[in-house]
């Protein structure tokens, strides 16, 4: 548990992360203000936030809301600019978007107008790496690894919620990024969807082999898919905590009814409600008794 | 119908496919009749529409027989019908004014499309010239376009070239502010999506704010047309000697009530057409819309 390392310029970056594998994407010191309107004070939306990914590795971020997980997530997605601290992907700093990220949105921010096949083709146009033969090819077998084959000429609109973030989830891995970031896709997902579609994810991420941040608000979903979960608390969002999930792979979807399972996420709800009950979002039941 | 019978069934066939399996046992054995529109369901807008447009012109054409309109204030169908056929078939008489206003009209619309559709994407998309240029435009669309008709005949004179500019100037607006709006209300989420893939601000315009503007320049250009058709007669019925427009003027003043409503029903069959041909254009850039 390393939370609120400090902001000094970039100590961690040289230790091996976890696993011994290479770091993958090292944030240190990242800090984020923003301004509400006639308020005298920024509200700090993240404080000294430093976490590292190895290379492969499936993070989890999870906390309240306003912890500043999706703000963090948009932050290294380079879509939003940040006051303080920095981010390496690969040795490379991150000043914006770039060719070696691909998101997923909750929304599905799918183009309503474009079939499967134009929508998974969009990224990779947008990347301008592969040549058209090389998109089609790819965009075939990621629409393949999804489940979608048959489904190529449907529009979104035809589609159901989880099917919708298949063509997302086929989209990013089709751009071959180098860290897919992925910010509560299935948040929108009725519950049955949404575990069959954590099953599903898992089944690609061990295909494609990517690193991945997942950011979601559910407990359960963060240790199931995760290799790690890091937990961010909230005024000011800052890194509180950070648990390894030890559960061997491929992990079914059976795991969730394990008795160790269930005591891993004890043990992360116990540490969120603190952290709720200390900002104030949460009563405890004792305080509540008159 | 054979689009929407897939769809009802893909969701479930692929999130659950142990699921499909036991449903795709039992329905192999009553397997249900696909539902089949019939010809009333398929057609009830056109049916009914058309018995009441029908039912109403054989009242009027009833009354008119029977000599209870004055046909110095108003006129029956037949007469209008007769009317129509010799104006244009017969003597064709009023073949070359439809042909000066259907000049006048298309080169204004044209000009009006031209300059109103690109100037609506770029004042939809920056920020600096829409605010420099928002006070004229609100202005000049809040004006009734009437009174500048008298100052662009003075202008441009009696003949086409001041039809043209009241035409355009008509139709203009209509399609500027819908194009405006259509840029303005582009999905962010969509725009934040294509950001993240590292689109360029001609890839956001080129692959998001443009075709999600299309519906807009399409009510945009079906609006034009409606106040375009106004601006063609009003020019001609102010100054000149052709057109629709001075036609019309000229059989009030005459009390040719026939001659006038026969003008009515081509500029209404003109108005017509073109909203129908641009709803066309619509439903072939909306073939993703779900039918609902």
């Amino acid at each position: 548990m390393h939370a609120n390392a400090p902001a000094s310029a970039m100590p961690e970056r040289l230790k091996p992360a976890p696993g011994g594998r290479a770091v993958k994407l090292a944030a240190a010191g990242v800090t984020k203000h923003f301004w509400i309107d006639g308020a005298a004070e920024p509200v700090v939306a993240l404080s000294d936030v430093s976490l590292q990914v190895a290379e492969g590795e499936f993070l989890c971020i999870v906390g309240p809301s306003g912890c500043g997980k999706t703000t963090f997530l948009n932050i290294v997605a380079g879509l939003l600019p940040f006051d303080r601290g920095r981010i390496e992907i690969g040795g490379r700093e991150v000043d914006g978007p770039g060719r070696d990220r691909a998101v997923v949105f909750q929304q599905s921010s799918l183009l309503p107008w474009r079939n499967t096949l134009d929508n998974v083709l969009y990224g990779m146009q947008l990347h301008r790496r592969f040549s058209p033969e090389e998109m089609r090819d790819r965009a075939r077998r990621y629409i393949d690894l999804v489940g979608l084959r048959g489904f190529e000429r449907h529009y979104p609109a035809e589609l159901s919620g989880g099917m919708q973030q298949r063509v997302n989830l086929a989209r990013a891995l089709a751009t071959d990024p180098e860290i897919l970031l992925m910010d509560e896709p299935f948040a929108a997902l009725d519950a049955q969807t949404r575990e069959f579609m954590q099953a599903e994810l898992l089944r690609i991420w061990q295909k494609a082999g990517k690193t991945v941040i997942f950011v979601t608000h559910q407990i359960d979903e963060a240790a199931y898919l995760a290799d790690r979960v890091v937990v961010f608390g909230t005024r000011p969002g800052r890194l509180k905590a950070e648990f390894d999930v030890p559960f061997a792979r491929p992990r079914g979807l059976e795991l969730k009814r394990a008795p160790e399972f269930l005591a891993l996420l004890d043990r992360v709800w116990r540490l969120i409600e603190e952290e709720a009950a200390r900002a104030g979002l949460y009563a405890t039941a004792a305080e509540d008794r008159p | 119908m054979s689009v929407a019978r897939p769809l009802s069934t893909a969701p479930s066939r692929t999130m659950t496919p142990r699921a499909e399996a036991d449903a795709a046992a039992p329905a192999a054995e009553t397997t249900p009749e696909p539902p089949t529109a019939t010809f009333w369901q398929r057609h009830d807008g056109l049916i009914v529409g058309g018995v009441a447009v029908v039912v109403v012109l054989a009242l009027w054409q009833a009354a008119w027989s029977a000599g209870m309109i004055d046909p110095l204030f108003f006129s029956g169908p037949s007469a209008i019908f007769a009317r129509l056929w010799r104006g244009l078939f017969v003597e064709g008489d009023m073949v070359r004014h439809i042909v000066f206003s259907a000049e006048n009209f298309a080169g204004g619309f044209a000009i009006a499309a031209a300059l109103g559709v690109p100037l609506g994407l770029v004042l939809g998309w920056y920020r600096l010239p829409r605010l420099a240029l928002e006070p004229f435009i609100s202005s000049l669309y809040s004006t009734p376009r009437i009174v500048f008709v008298p100052l662009i005949i003075m202008w441009f004179g009696l003949g086409l070239g001041s039809k043209i500019v009241i035409v355009a100037l008509s139709a203009f607006f209509p399609i500027l502010l819908n194009v405006m709006s259509g840029v303005r209300t582009t999905d962010a989420q969509l725009l934040r999506a294509a950001r993240a893939y590292c689109a360029t601000e001609w890839d956001l315009f080129r692959t998001v704010v443009l075709p999600s503007t299309v519906p807009f320049i399409i009510v945009g250009l079906r609006q034009g047309v409606a106040l375009g058709l106004i601006g063609v007669v009003v020019g001609e019925f102010f100054a000149g000697s052709f057109g629709i427009g001075y036609l019309v003027g000229q059989a009030a003043t005459m009390f040719q009530t026939d001659l006038l409503f026969a003008c009515v029903v081509i500029v209404a069959a003109v108005g017509i057409g073109a909203s129908v041909a641009l709803q066309r254009v619509e439903k072939h850039f909306q073939r993703w819309r779900p039918k609902a």
